[in-house]
């Protein structure tokens, strides 16, 4: 009996636990009613998330991922929410109208769309993770300022615009 | 020794490079509380707390009975006394947020260390140092005290207290204004150092100071792109931490204790055991990023080895001392950045908010991305053309730049007037024809 089971590897166990987490916790940033807690699974989510990366060998990616939806976008989220200091259920008054009917068909779409397009390259999958070195800072620095130098600094001039753009708009006077 | 570690699982061992970094900061924590109450005392010329642990009348050894020990057991009785405190759970609090925050603030001050090496890469330390050898050792640190905010926000907000909430908004605008400043002053450690590697950051340190004298080490504090780097950092760390005068966050004379004002007994202990950890293991990322991490003094002992000479024996002996000893160096440098943090708070007051903001945004900021600019047109020169032309352009840049942030800043002196919140005694409405009325 026992040999019929599959054997499960320390790197399934790894992964499982992460994103059953992070399952879990986006669940609870839609479920839970205090914007502060929803907030906070957020949290959790995004730096579970940056583990699965980690464990895919993307070491880039994850840190990015802890550094800035983690440690700025969500810090800043905290304080707004903070500051706008909501209670839960003044903010969320249940209604029955037709919402929640279109938002999960939208939602089912959305699903639908991006697994049509993710689940069949991932049958061709057969490595747990990429090599050591693929998500490593190097090997995206040489790419960026090789292969997509131009993209690279279009999005920095978008990203400047907007920085300037946000400058003007909450304060005339500098 | 060597042996044995190599033939362990390397998680078994990873795990011992874990415990190697964390119970010594653990077993340290009551030593920097003794030293900071020490050392403030006699910066501010008291006494200072020097009665505990002295020695009873009935010692056996005599010429110790009565002796004072500059009160070493200090830290041991406030913590008896803080655990046996009335831990008082105020009852209108959001219960599980209460209770995980000071875990949070906790968390990172311990995790911040997992890429700092103490020991040199290669030999014994190189199996027992860093934690976690990887790609990203500056960005880790950088993700990790980004995430010290948490636990000050929530504790802040669970506590439903005005002031809580007060002092938890504060942390927050301040670690993220302060984030920038220290992200841009380690990417000019970066680019100096061509990696994100603490390991590679320190063995840069190691080679010739100023590409000349190989007899030396070019620390990056002695060259000028690092010691701008290094005061934009070092002024940066002090305000993560939330330490004097960056303590806006818990300002006992305008908000009470701040995020903390509700935690008592050991929940408060427990935030200040996260701060002292946290401070001690920014004063280690800061020796290496910038004091040339374990080592002692700049001079490459073995270099001068193999060069040879009367006095060679001498220097290969201090070489292997330097090995051997190098935890002790790199602790020793981490308490250096204790007391200054300690002499930085007994010297400075406060800042105030818009100080503060001030500070962070229009001076740190515009000074690190300088910094940057200036280091990235010296590295480009001096591979293209020679270093001599490479460190003219860089001080060229400076100064041009310097020029271009005076303009910038000093244009719409409108609104700095209307910013500026300094009131000084002259300028209060004294009514000199209406007093002396009022006070018959």
């Amino acid at each position: 009996m026992i040999a019929a089971l599959p054997t499960i590897t320390p790197n399934q166990i790894t992964f499982l636990a992460l994103a059953g987490l992070a399952a879990m916790m986006a669940v609870g940033v839609v479920a839970l009613n205090n914007p502060v807690r929803s907030a906070m699974c957020l949290v959790v989510n995004f730096f579970v998330l940056a583990f699965i990366y980690f464990t895919l060998n993307a070491q880039l990616l994850g840190i990015t991922q802890i550094l800035v939806y983690t440690g700025a976008i969500m810090v800043l989220f905290l304080f707004v929410i903070m500051l706008l200091n909501l209670s839960g259920k003044q903010i969320f008054p249940e209604k029955l109208d037709a919402k929640p009917v279109i938002g999960i068909a939208v939602g089912l779409g959305l699903f639908g769309l991006i697994a049509s397009q993710v689940l069949l390259p991932m049958q061709k999958i057969t490595k747990i993770n990429a090599e050591y070195a693929y998500g490593s800072p190097q090997a995206i620095g040489k790419t960026l300022f090789t292969n997509y130098v131009w993209p690279f600094e279009v999005t920095s001039m978008l990203l400047l615009v907007g920085i300037v753009g946000s400058i003007l708009l909450a304060k005339r006077k500098i | 020794m060597q042996q044995w570690l190599e033939s362990l699982h390397p998680a078994l061992l990873a795990l011992i490079r874990v415990l190697l970094f964390v119970v010594p900061i653990l077993l340290l924590v009551p030593g920097f509380i003794w030293l900071e109450r020490r050392l403030l005392s006699w910066m501010q010329d008291r006494i200072g707390p020097n009665r505990t642990g002295t020695i009873s009348k009935n010692f056996p050894i005599k010429f110790l009975r009565g002796k004072k020990t500059f009160g070493l057991l200090q830290p041991i009785a406030d913590g008896v006394k803080l655990f046996f405190k009335e831990d008082v759970t105020p009852k209108s609090i959001d219960r599980l947020i209460y209770f995980v925050a000071p875990a949070l603030a906790l968390f990172p001050a311990f995790a911040l260390g997992g890429t700092l090496p103490w020991g040199p890469s290669h030999g014994l330390y190189g199996l027992l140092t860093p934690i976690a050898n990887v790609d990203i050792g500056i960005l880790y640190v950088l993700a990790i005290s980004s995430l010290g905010v948490y636990g000050v926000v929530l504790a802040g907000y669970a506590s439903n207290n005005k002031y809580s909430l007060l002092g938890g908004l504060r942390a927050s605008a301040q670690l993220i204004s302060y984030e920038l400043a220290m992200g841009v002053a380690l990417a000019c450690i970066a680019l100096a150092s061509g990696s994100l590697r603490f390991i590679e950051i320190v063995e840069t340190q190691e080679q010739a100071l100023f590409g000349a004298l190989p007899a030396f080490q070019n620390w990056f504090v002695f060259t000028p792109y690092g010691l701008l780097a290094a005061v934009i950092f070092g002024i940066c760390m002090v305000a993560e931490t939330n330490r004097a005068p960056f303590d806006l966050p818990e300002a006992e004379n305008e908000i009470i204790a701040g995020y903390h004002t509700e935690y008592s007994s050991m929940k408060f202990a427990v935030f200040f055991m996260g701060e002292y950890a946290a401070m001690f293991v920014f004063s280690g990322v800061f020796a290496t990023l910038f004091l040339g991490g374990y080592n002692f003094l700049p001079v490459n002992w073995q270099y001068l080895a193999d060069q040879g000479g009367g006095a060679a024996g001498l220097w290969q002996f201090i070489a292997n001392a330097q090995y051997w000893l190098s935890p002790v160096f790199f602790l020793l440098k981490a308490f250096l950045g204790m007391a200054v943090y300690i002499w930085i708070r007994a010297t400075l007051p406060r800042l105030r908010y818009d100080q503060l903001m001030f500070l962070g945004w229009k001076t740190l900021l515009p000074a690190a991305v300088v910094n940057f600019i200036a280091i990235a047109i010296w590295i480009m020169v001096s591979k293209v053309q020679n270093p001599v032309l490479g460190t003219l352009a860089a001080l060229i840049s400076y100064v041009v730049l310097f020029f271009v942030f005076k303009s910038f800043i000093g244009t719409n002196k409108e609104a700095r007037a209307l910013e500026k919140r300094t009131v000084t005694y002259a300028q209060f409405p004294t009514k000199p024809d209406s007093e002396p009325a009022a006070a018959q």
